[in-house]
């Protein structure tokens, strides 16, 4: 009896041990082939071709994606000035000052907004956004500033959640002393507890910026996806995620492999990030 | 209890397991199917079609998909499908197949309906998609910038448009990107200051077409061959039809067929 009962603990745990492995099997399988498909034009054309070239026309055999990169760069640190002031204020906010009633409302509903598909981020923006930016600042509408402003409102629930965790986990103590030294609330969010949670908070932007550069759908229809680096906020761009999703649809040969090496440089970019991230959150964890 | 929730728990562990084992059937076995796919700008004609040759043909199954000219034509080489649709011409090794044009299309340059401009030049039209002309000012209008619209690089409407339309000359890249027909129209139909092409087709009283050159993109102008920006719909196949899609062809090639096709706005291949 209790030998059967072990064979099935055993079979149990085998079991979910393979399910726990296949996630790990999974990323193994996109990096794979990703890099199997991605690598060869950067053989072909050369890395610097690829990364630093200017002109994306890959019919004609000119596979630059630079103006891309730039543009993904531009249009994350752009909803970072977006997303970040207002999702930490919200963060401070609902730490410091909100009462328990009004958490447990206002917590929620920004877990909802985290749930919204992104399509009905670029839904709203192109209804609503770009007319606004069109009509009152001029250009096309479909701009690095409507981007941003998608995108900020996007990023705006990983950085409150993960933010409001570092704010959380500053110990009472630290609060109590600073009152006690004769601060005022304001004194003590700004001079003790930001600081103390200052690697979570950079965490929270970091993991905010991981989300920007890889969403997709709403920023192919409201960035108007011009090849150019755009010279002012009013400018259409094009973002190398949206490039992928663009032009997928038509893709043969070597324009196929190029948007696969978009692609490499896409994952690599990301992993960076992301391993700025977990830095950032282990160093606070071990202190 | 307990047990009984292990037990349960246990099945729907190994649930995903059990699904690779078994196939579906085909319960459609007695219908014959045709399966068409490629180019979204030929899609939604084929799918008139497709349900016109249905309510005749009761046997008959034929499934439309999308994917873009070159997955069509690509499904088409590897067998995946029985006919490929294509709105753009044939390339290197994907010559080896079979083309039949099945009607012709014009492509309109767009404007929004607030725009006064009615008449542009072939030559306006390329210098506006060139970069050469960037403001309305330079062309009778207010002092602001053109908005212009393209496709993406690889769609076969805007291969016919660079080939058409552009001749040597190169589309701008500070010039906007949609990834489809209705995006470029709704871009278009939403800002005053747009210019755009789409599929003649999908014109209705949203956008507004431009004439080129004093001749107004329509059927009667294409028939008379004054209106130059045509391209041709094919359907692409295999050596070795089978008789199924052949009776779709015929189908399509028939009067019946080419008039569903007119209905819709295209021209038919017998005009």
């Amino acid at each position: 009896m209790i030998k059967k009962a072990l064979t099935k603990e055993h079979f149990v745990k085998y079991i979910l041990t393979a399910f726990a492995l296949s996630s790990l099997l999974f990323l193994f399988l996109i990096f794979i082939f990703i890099l199997s498909e991605g690598i060869p034009l950067f053989h072909k054309v050369g890395l610097k071709n690829i990364i630093f070239g200017f002109k994306w026309a890959p019919t004609k055999g000119s596979f630059g994606i630079f103006p891309m990169i730039v543009s993904s760069f531009l249009v994350t640190f752009g909803a970072l000035m977006v997303g970040a002031p207002l999702g930490l204020s919200c963060a401070i906010y609902l730490s410091e000052y909100s009462g328990k009633k009004l958490k447990l409302f206002l917590k929620p509903a920004l877990e909802l907004l985290a749930g919204i598909p992104s399509v009905v981020y670029g839904f709203l923006g192109v209804i609503y956004i770009v007319p606004l930016v069109r009509n009152f600042l001029g250009g096309p509408g479909f701009s690095l500033l409507a981007t941003s402003i998608i995108l900020g409102v996007m990023i705006f629930p990983t950085v409150i959640s993960i933010s409001f965790d570092a704010l959380m986990s500053v110990p009472k103590t630290y609060r109590e002393g600073s009152f006690a030294m004769g601060a005022t609330k304001w004194q003590t969010i700004y001079k003790v507890i930001i600081p103390s949670a200052r690697s979570g908070i950079l965490a929270s932007f970091i993991l905010g910026m991981g989300r920007a550069i890889g969403e997709t759908m709403a920023v192919i229809m409201v960035a108007g996806n011009a090849l150019r680096i755009p010279t002012s906020i009013l400018d259409p761009l094009r973002t190398l995620t949206s490039n992928i999703a663009l032009e997928l649809a038509y893709a043969t040969g070597d324009h196929r492999l190029g948007l696969f090496s978009t692609g490499v440089v896409l994952l690599v970019i990301i992993m960076i990030l992301n391993y700025i991230a977990t830095f950032a959150i282990r160093r606070r964890v071990l202190k | 209890m307990p047990k009984l929730m292990g037990t349960v728990l246990l099945l729907i562990l190994t649930l995903p397991l059990a699904f690779g084992a078994c196939s579906s059937k085909d319960v459609q076995a007695k219908k014959r199917t045709v399966t068409v796919a490629g180019s979204t700008s030929v899609m939604p004609f084929t799918e008139k079609l497709a349900e016109h040759f249905m309510i005749d043909h009761r046997d008959f199954i034929v499934e439309v998909q999308g994917g873009g000219s070159t997955a069509g034509i690509q499904a088409c080489l590897n067998g995946t499908v029985n006919i490929g649709m294509s709105s753009r011409q044939l390339k290197g090794e994907e010559n080896i197949l079979n083309q039949i044009i099945i009607c012709y299309d014009g492509i309109s340059l767009v404007l929004n309906p607030a725009n006064p401009i009615t008449n542009l030049s072939l030559k306006d039209v390329r210098d506006i998609f060139s970069g050469k002309i960037k403001n309305w000012k330079e062309l009778g209008w207010i002092d602001r910038s053109i908005d212009a619209v393209t496709r993406e690089e690889g769609s076969g409407t805007r291969g016919s448009f660079e080939e058409l339309v552009m001749t040597d000359e190169e589309i701008d890249d500070g010039i906007m990107v949609q990834d489809s027909n209705g995006s470029v129209k709704e871009v278009v139909a939403t800002d005053p200051y747009a210019i755009g092409y789409i599929s003649l087709g999908l014109v209705d009283d949203k956008v507004k077409a431009v004439i080129i050159d004093g001749v107004e993109p329509s059927i009667d102008t294409i028939k008379l061959g004054q209106y130059k920006i045509v391209r041709p719909f094919l359907y692409v196949t295999r050596e070795g039809l089978d008789d199924s899609a052949r009776e779709f062809i015929d189908f399509v090639l028939s009067a019946a067929g080419q008039n569903v096709l007119k209905m819709e706005g295209l021209i038919s291949v017998h005009d």
